[in-house]
């Protein structure tokens, strides 16, 4: 492990490796990496590289797990043994088994489960190589991974984390901000801003635990449109659409799936104590299930078109 | 099965209440339940704590063991915090290795003690390098009526209080273990928009998301944990960590300042 530097933010406002406090790494995605999972998605973040795939809704065994009426989701945060200088040993620690719990809680709140009762929704998130704040990089990629696999969903997650280092926080930390900074305050979030994980250790005032909060937001909300972009670069209907433009596009894609999936639950899926709807969500979950089935054309795209239908109807 | 039709039942019982502004044991929403601390419980210990909060009981042990550092920390020595939720304590917990529930709750417990510095741990150091006390932190759960998280916080810093280093060679005496901050968890549910401090049983069971916040003395935050398959609103984040800090500071002062 190297030394602690001296100064983490020089007299300019540059952190060690040149971004401004509230600047993320730069992320390289790519949707779709591995032919067997339903869903997958590769990412880089920084140094860091994480490949995340989605397997399921399938039958959950031991039987007794299974919700009755529910998917479960499953998360699985690994270290290669080879990701980090000292080498990891292989198998689930104390430290992974709290990260996988705790990551697919920030996904229960999302995903809808209710469509696919006695099943298990298996998210396996791999770490590569580790360069602070894998936890995050790899919710952001199970995030993209669980659209690839047409997985419905509320909304995408998107996490980051702040940190404090010489009394200034920072948003997304890197390897020396990690290893010697002063808090580590991982969260994701729903593009609501609705906080689905959190944790955080080391020494913040509530003050600086407000600021952080805005500090996420703002940096989630970033996460968000490249999550976004990479979506669009893989399923969009026009091959050649420049992933720039796609801001001006207000009414297009994610959002509107969004909108969609809002109308068909109330407002609130988790409050939603009213079953008499459940013929007609499950019908529509057997349509969606049948679009995935289609070899030709994937959930997300598909999706965003029965939108389209729908909205010609009306 | 039943389980998840009670549960239901609960939920429904426990929102309507909530909508009178009512919880099932008659406190209000930011009020925690008793706490009861007793001391110096094993002596076969170098340090234990018996807390119980409301029924919920447990034992925080903690044992001493000379071993050798981390090379990341020659001079430092190493505090290990695990948690067993016994058989014995509910229904519903199974013999074996800890679950995750236990690992993370012991995580958490563990992260209070660390991050706040609450341990120096350089005192603790034998022989740079080669030499360091271990300092084991183990919570025995005794009988879950909720919220363990907590008690298991109080019982952790309460035993390590009182727990005293063995004297080395003849020349020196035992010292206490040099505590210099007093971290507290507190956990509040949400239950449909609604934060409840110090959840019952029946309210941690139903609740859509805990969130932990384990404070320090001079009110700042050491350590936080959301767990649960809700989502949290940034206000209620920061509302939580405001009745937090208060009522962290109210149990300090009530039965840890004292120890």
């Amino acid at each position: 492990m190297s030394d602690k530097p001296d100064k983490f933010i020089d007299d300019d406002g540059l952190r060690l490796d040149g971004r401004r406090f509230d600047e993320i790494r730069p992320m390289k995605i790519e949707i779709g990496v591995l032919s067997r999972a339903d869903g997958s998605c590769y990412l880089e973040w920084g140094k860091n590289k994480i490949l995340a795939a989605v397997y399921g809704p399938r039958t959950l065994h031991p039987r007794r797990k299974q919700i009755p009426d529910a998917a479960l989701i499953r998360y699985r945060y690994n270290m290669a043994s080879f990701s980090v200088e000292e080498r990891v040993r292989p198998g689930p620690s104390r430290r992974s088994v709290e990260i996988s719990k705790v990551s697919a809680e920030a996904f229960e709140p999302v995903v809808l489960t209710k469509y696919y009762p006695n099943t298990v929704i298996d998210v396996f998130t791999e770490v590569l190589q580790a360069d602070a704040g894998t936890r995050t990089a790899a919710i952001n990629a199970a995030s993209l991974a669980l659209a690839d696999a047409g997985i419905p969903m509320q909304c995408l997650v998107s996490a980051c984390a702040v940190g404090k280092v010489d009394g200034k926080l920072v948003l997304d930390l890197n390897k020396e901000e990690d290893n010697f900074g002063d808090a580590d305050l991982p969260v994701a979030m729903t593009q609501d801003g609705e906080v689905t994980l959190l944790q955080m250790d080391g020494n913040l005032t509530p003050d600086e635990l407000k600021e952080s909060l805005e500090m996420l937001k703002k940096g989630c909300t970033e996460i968000f449109e490249i999550q976004k972009k990479a979506l669009y670069t893989k399923f969009g209907k026009d091959p050649v659409l420049d992933v720039d433009d796609i801001d001006d596009e207000d009414d297009e894609g994610l959002a509107q799936i969004q909108v969609e999936l809002d109308d068909s639950e109330g407002e609130d899926v988790e409050l939603d104590e009213d079953y008499l709807d459940v013929d007609e969500e499950l019908e529509e979950a057997v349509e969606v299930i049948e679009v995935e089935e289609d070899p030709d054309k994937k959930g997300i795209s598909n999706l965003s078109d029965e939108k389209e239908d729908d909205s010609d109807e009306q | 099965m039943s389980s998840e039709v009670m549960a239901r039942l609960k939920k429904d019982y426990i929102y309507n209440l909530m909508l009178k502004g009512e919880r099932e044991d008659k406190r209000s929403f930011d009020e925690v339940r008793d706490i009861q601390i007793e001391t110096n419980v094993i002596d076969k210990a170098e340090g234990s704590a018996k807390v119980q909060v409301g029924q919920t009981q447990l034992i925080a042990g903690i044992k001493l063991q000379k071993g050798t550092p981390f090379p990341d920390s020659p001079d430092e020595g190493v505090i290990i915090t695990s948690m067993e939720l016994n058989p014995i304590a509910s229904p519903i917990f199974e013999p074996g290795p800890p679950n995750e529930n236990a690992v993370e709750m012991s995580r958490v417990v563990d992260r209070g003690i660390r991050e706040s510095g609450s341990i120096d741990l350089k005192k603790l150091c034998i022989k740079e390098g080669e030499e360091v006390w271990m300092v084991f932190v183990d919570i025995h759960v005794l009988n879950d009526d909720g919220n363990i998280l907590d008690a298991a916080s109080i019982g952790a810093i309460s035993a390590l209080l009182t727990t005293k280093i063995p004297a080395i060679g003849e020349d020196n005496d035992e010292i206490p273990v040099p505590v210099r901050e007093l971290p507290v968890a507190i956990s509040l549910v949400d239950i449909e928009g609604q934060l409840m401090v110090d959840p019952s049983l029946d309210e941690e069971t139903i609740c859509n998301t805990k969130i932990t916040i384990i404070s320090n003395q001079d009110g700042s935050i050491c350590g936080m944990q959301k767990s649960g398959n809700g989502g949290l609103t940034i206000d209620q984040v920061l509302e939580a960590s405001e009745i937090a800090v208060k009522r962290a500071s109210e149990i300090r002062e009530k039965h840890l300042l004292d120890i």
